[in-house]
């Protein structure tokens, strides 16, 4: 019995040891809370040839914030941050909109020659940020400042249109391309949000990238220390060049999704908050954002975690605006609990606590 | 010795940064005058007005300063003055509260908000950019709380006569068509900003406080050898930084009069924009709160440039601003990287 007892503490204790406990365990949470409150939570339904139901929901939100997350993933794990991405993607959604050609003036390019320029616009961002904080070396959170507050103006002077003789920058550009339609929405006769595809597609590629290849290797000796890095022989410039050139692509892969969902341009409003969504959701993931070790499975969980969570919250009446108050408390406790600190109080009261019992005895 | 070998050891370093910011600045404005001269870009009026609109900005900027120096950032303040706004717009037009009440309770919030993000940031040890982010998560949504419609403050007679008092000038006064003679004035916040950023000028550069962030800035480690209690400085510049923050929001919602959710955003981008062209380095250490007033007179001359030109769109503001950022930041990184190499 007592040989049981000692082998569930040490089973537990080595589960909550993992990395991934912690995000699963949030995950959960939400979860748990959330059938706890709408008995149908799980029920997934086909309606108009379509899946429908809140997991469905969850997942299907949650996909532009999975694939910026896995961008954001490498750049924090290469040791830096990158705050420029929902402008970014707005940025690209509006060249893809305006290339598309809107309602009011048609420029007609085909759709995927469209969204390869979206593609460019986002590398170059990332290249900017890239070149900025590896080869200027330049904190990455001010290099990235800088197309922060320029990213979103230049998309707003890209989404121009017509008004009586005179191009006017800043107006919301409507589609009206069908085929632009199945990148946020569904395909034809397929039954799972095309997103989540996408989603998967970006997740696999990385994984791929990252495990196939050196590379995951590499940004995490970078992230840790690139001093070291550098004397074994790693080129860490471009390994963190690189990781800011992917993140842009992703943000750019996001913006296109979105302008889809809503089947037009609002340069304001795409991605916006979105580059604090991405990093909570690494920070959720279990990754230090000081850099160096990470998991793309755990910012995976993490971004549907805070899809999950903003959903629930709707469903319980707490409005858009209202949202961030919630959010922010999760995000202090989560960090406040990673942090070095709080453990050292933690062992400080356990040990405490031991002397306590063993005076008692 | 000769003269320029003197100029060039005065003029180095961050001075040098302070001296190209104010001789922009300059270029910038009698530019300005020169091309936008019949839109009265010259007048005393445009550049006190360029004082009132940003009395706010100069407070967040020189608060950011003292943070910023200490190798810190934060990122709430744009979210604070947007709360700080409502709070007072809701207090005063909602609930009838006395003006000097109100402002008082704001203030003691920005001091409570700046003690649980200093205690966060100097006791746990947590990323400062990570707490403020979420401290502008919180305020953003508190204000929204509050309510999501504009509130216009327009029953409170005390803060309508505070926020648009005029004081007068007894210098660059203009004449108009009728021969009367037009002093140029300014508002109340105009002193409240100026008062405040030469306080924090002085508590930068003679107070024992002021030399502690310097040194924690300059090296944390060093610092907490030298027998600094590196925490507690940290911790007093966060509170000072909220208090300022508090102070700006009181200074901006003076000149709308009113609280709005959307109110203040992107903010602290420009106040760190504007902190970052006054010469103040990111990395921490050096900076000084005058130069971080020029910072936000060149905003100022770039918005009023915008202005009087009349067809660009406003969104040129943010792209200009955001290339000066880049220019300033790449030129302190060389900057940086030469003081290294001749250490070396």
């Amino acid at each position: 019995m007592r040989q049981q007892q000692i082998g569930i503490k040490a089973f537990i204790r080595t589960i909550s040891h993992k990395q991934l406990f912690l995000p699963i365990f949030a995950l959960c949470l939400v979860l748990l809370f959330n059938i706890i409150k709408t008995p149908a939570f799980f029920n997934i339904s086909i309606q108009n040839g379509v899946l429908y139901g809140y997991i469905v929901d969850i997942i299907n939100r949650a996909s532009e914030l999975i694939i910026l997350s896995v961008g954001m993933t490498l750049v924090i794990a290469s040791g830096g941050i990158d705050i420029s991405v929902g402008a970014v993607s707005a940025l690209a959604a509006a060249v893809c909109v305006r290339l598309l050609g809107s309602s009011y003036d048609f420029y007609a390019t085909p759709l995927v020659l469209s969204i390869l320029a979206a593609c460019v616009a986002g590398l170059a961002c990332g290249a900017f940020n890239g070149f900025l904080v590896a080869k200027m070396k330049i904190q990455a959170m001010v290099a990235t400042l800088i197309l922060f507050t320029a990213g979103r103006g230049i998309a707003q002077l890209i989404s121009a249109r017509e008004i009586n003789g005179r191009m006017v920058p800043g107006q919301i550009l409507y589609v009206r391309m069908d085929s632009f339609k199945n990148i946020g929405g569904f395909l034809p006769r397929v039954v799972v949000p095309t997103p989540v595809f996408i989603a998967i597609g970006v997740v696999l590629l990385a994984y791929l990238l990252l495990t196939r290849t050196a590379l995951g290797l590499y940004i995490k000796s970078v992230g840790i220390n690139s001093g070291a890095g550098r004397l074994v022989g790693i080129n860490s410039v471009f390994i963190t060049f690189l990781c800011y050139l992917i993140c842009g692509l992703t943000a750019s892969v996001a913006g296109v999704i979105s302008a889809s969902r809503i089947y037009s341009c609002d340069a304001n409003n795409i991605g916006l908050y979105m580059e604090l969504d991405a990093i909570l959701a690494v920070a959720m993931g279990g990754n230090s954002l000081a850099g160096g070790k990470f998991s793309l499975a755990g910012s995976v969980i993490g971004a549907i975690t805070i899809q999950a969570l903003t959903t629930s919250l709707y469903a319980m009446g707490v409005t858009a605006d209202q949202l961030p108050v919630y959010k922010a408390i999760v995000v202090v406790l989560i960090v406040a609990i990673q942090s070095s600190e709080f453990k050292r109080w933690l062992s400080i009261y356990k040990q405490k606590i031991q002397m306590r019992k063993a005076v008692a005895q | 010795m000769n003269i320029l070998g003197i100029a060039k050891r005065k003029i180095s370093g961050t001075s040098f940064l302070l001296v190209i910011t104010i001789v922009m600045f300059i270029i910038m404005y009698f530019a300005g005058v020169l091309i936008y001269h019949e839109q009265g870009f010259g007048k005393m009026q445009t550049l006190m007005n360029m004082l009132i609109d940003n009395a706010g900005l100069i407070i967040a900027a020189a608060g950011m300063t003292i943070v910023i120096i200490t190798g810190g950032i934060d990122i709430s303040i744009g979210s604070v003055i947007g709360l700080v706004c409502m709070m007072l717009a809701d207090m005063m037009q909602n609930h009838g509260m006395n003006a000097w009440l109100s402002i008082g309770l704001v203030l003691l919030f920005g001091v409570f908000f700046g003690i649980v993000q200093g205690w966060l940031i100097a006791y746990l040890k947590l990323q400062p950019f990570i707490v403020t982010l979420a401290g502008m998560f919180f305020c953003r949504g508190l204000t929204a709380m509050i309510s999501v419609n504009q509130i216009a403050i327009t029953d409170n007679q005390t803060f309508l006569d505070m926020a648009t008092k005029n004081i007068y000038l007894f210098f660059g006064a203009t004449v108009n068509k009728r021969g009367i003679k037009l002093y140029p004035f300014i508002h109340p916040s105009v002193i409240i900003a100026l008062v405040a950023l030469i306080a924090v000028w002085y508590i930068l550069r003679y107070t024992k406080f002021g030399r502690g962030v310097f040194a924690i800035g300059g090296s944390e480690q060093s610092a907490l050898l030298m027998g600094l209690n590196v925490r507690r400085i940290k911790m007093r510049a966060y509170v000072l930084n909220g208090f300022l923050a508090a102070l700006a929001g009181f200074v901006f919602c003076l000149n709308t009069t009113s609280g709005f959710v959307e109110q203040a955003r992107g903010f602290e981008m420009e106040a760190i924009a504007s902190t970052v062209i006054g010469g103040t380095l990111l990395t921490g250490g050096v900076g000084t709160a005058i130069g971080s007033f020029f910072g936000v007179m060149i905003k100022a001359t770039i918005e009023t440039y915008i202005r009087s030109n009349g067809t660009l769109s406003s969104w040129w503001n943010k792209i200009v601003l955001s290339a000066l950022l880049c220019f300033f930041i790449v030129l302190q990184s060389i900057f940086a990287s030469l003081k290294s190499r001749r250490r070396i």
